[in-house]
């Protein structure tokens, strides 16, 4: 019982104090809230920045931007909000829980999706107003529907979608699954769904391009490690991560 | 002189009271009084939860036709590996709802295995439509309605089947006469429970059916889609949900339960 007791205490006092091995200062855990569209690069970030810091540890929270600005403003225990659009972010700056301004660290095109082998043969986005195919997009309430919306305006273009999904993730699932025969999602969600998933360009994507903003939180319980990590997002190796995940440089 | 009540019951049922309740009070206390009218009669919540009540409805009445017999089946009969069979009947009620509506998908979409030939034979596709909406929900909430009847099934005395047996009756008229009667009670708390879940429904309807207004948003994936821009409406949509739901429950009660 009392060998139980000492390495439960060893146990604790490791977690509480860990010990600066890698030198550079930052240690701890550090909470990152990041957008859904997020998910894969920001995961390979999150463990390059373990390695170039051994004493830290980072804990993600991917989700719509809107549901993580609220989870935010209600008080989550977060170190750095990523958002997949600024809208969301400002509402986080409106109550204050930003230290420092928020920076643009990645943009977003938006492309036409279709599953494998193009089986309704979408080849540009006039074909969203067809009837007989089926089409998803994002809500317009979430970026990604709203991003849609501007494109569709833009081209003057009245789509005929079958689905309006809660988020880009789901709209993506849809096409895998052949579910639906195009979609309009993020480049880079493209590029996550692998090669079940095909991308098309167009021009008029240009005309809705989405900044990604980043931030350190002013609840943050970790500051110095929720600097070094908005840090390291905007350094050259995150730069790398981000495009090679199919993000443009701001 | 009644005894006492013991404390070691009544203060963690006090405690369970409040847990379920106060989180429906703060939903009432934040709800936005002043423009809640006008939201209410709004065409978009009338048309939401006009298509949840009737979802729901056609999903219990689906449950109904198909759930009772399974439940008959596996309390009544003598099928090997009835135990396993009960077992997997409840697989919906632990599998995280999304996931039912991606395997829903695999199945019954159209490129799933036999979703391909409802859509190559017939032209009948189901995801994004009404009808997905109720298979989703029927999916999700059958398995409420099967243990509760038989539950029910195996509480009831044999014997009054037995004699109905023995004095001629087929076991269909059986059924129909002695055995349904005398379950009743959880034949109808089984229905109450599978309105219920299939009102609430989200994961597995807005993954199979998707939303559209109309056609598919049911009242939760408009409250769900709501809290993204404006929380206020989200609010007036879960209370009306509430309000509607309780009275049906409450309404059901008095007419059945404690007649």
């Amino acid at each position: 019982m009392r060998k139980v007791l000492a390495v439960a205490a060893l146990l604790l006092a490791g977690c509480a104090s860990p010990a600066p091995t890698g030198g550079t200062g930052i240690s701890g855990q550090v909470t990152v809230f990041a957008a859904a569209s997020l998910t894969e690069s920001f995961r390979e970030l999150g463990a390059e920045f373990e390695a170039a810091n051994p004493a830290a540890m980072v804990t993600f929270n991917f989700a719509g931007s809107s549901a993580l600005a609220q989870q935010i403003n209600q008080g989550a225990p977060a170190d750095v909000f990523a958002s997949a659009a600024p809208a969301n972010m400002k509402q986080v700056t409106d109550t204050g829980a930003v230290t420092a301004a928020p920076v643009t660290f990645a943009r977003n095109t938006l492309q036409i999706a279709v599953p494998k082998g193009n089986p309704g043969k979408v080849t540009g986005l006039a074909d969203f107003a067809k009837a007989d195919l089926k089409i998803a997009l994002c809500a317009e309430q979430v970026p990604c529907g709203a991003a849609a919306k501007k494109v569709f305006e833009a081209a003057k273009i009245t789509p005929a979608p079958d689905t309006l999904e809660q988020d880009v993730k789901a709209v993506l699932t849809k096409v895998s699954l052949g579910e639906v025969d195009a979609a309009l999602v993020y480049r880079t969600d493209v590029h996550a769904a692998g090669d079940k998933v095909e991308g098309e360009d167009f021009a008029e994507a240009s005309g809705a391009v989405n900044d990604y903003p980043v931030a350190p939180l002013a609840k943050a319980p970790n500051p110095a490690a929720a600097k070094a990590f908005v840090d390291y997002v905007r350094s050259a190796k995150g730069r790398k991560v981000l495009s090679e995940a199919g993000f443009a440089a701001p | 002189m009644r005894s006492r009540l013991p404390v070691v019951l009544v203060l963690p049922a006090v405690v369970g009271l409040a847990f379920l309740l106060v989180p429906l009070a703060g939903l009432l206390i934040r709800a936005p009084w002043a423009t809640l009218p006008a939201q209410l009669f709004s065409e978009e919540v009338g048309q939401a939860l006009r298509l949840s009540l009737v979802c729901a409805s056609l999903a219990t009445v689906v449950c109904l036709v198909l759930g009772v017999p399974l439940a008959w089946l596996l309390a009544r009969s003598d099928l090997p590996g009835r135990g396993l069979l009960r077992a997997l009947v409840t697989v919906p009620l632990v599998l995280p709802p999304v996931v039912g509506g991606v395997a829903l998908l695999l199945v019954l979409g159209r490129r799933g295995l036999i979703g391909e030939h409802l859509d190559q034979w017939f032209g009948i596709s189901l995801p994004f439509t009404t009808a997905g909406v109720v298979l989703a929900e029927a999916f999700v909430a059958m398995p409420f309605l099967v243990i509760s009847v038989e539950g029910a099934l195996r509480a009831a005395d044999p014997r009054y089947e037995e004699a109905a047996a023995t004095l001629g009756a087929s076991r269909w008229l059986t059924f129909r006469r002695v055995t349904l009667p005398s379950i009743m009670p959880g034949v109808v708390a089984g229905t109450v429970l599978c309105w219920a879940r299939a009102l609430g429904e989200f994961g597995a309807t807005i993954t199979f059916a998707g939303n559209f207004p109309g056609r598919t948003t049911t009242m939760p994936l408009a409250v769900y889609l709501a809290l993204e821009s404006d929380p206020d409406a989200a609010i007036v949509l879960s209370i009306v949900l509430l309000f509607v739901s309780v009275a049906v429950l409450a309404g059901l009660r008095d007419r059945w339960i404690s007649a």
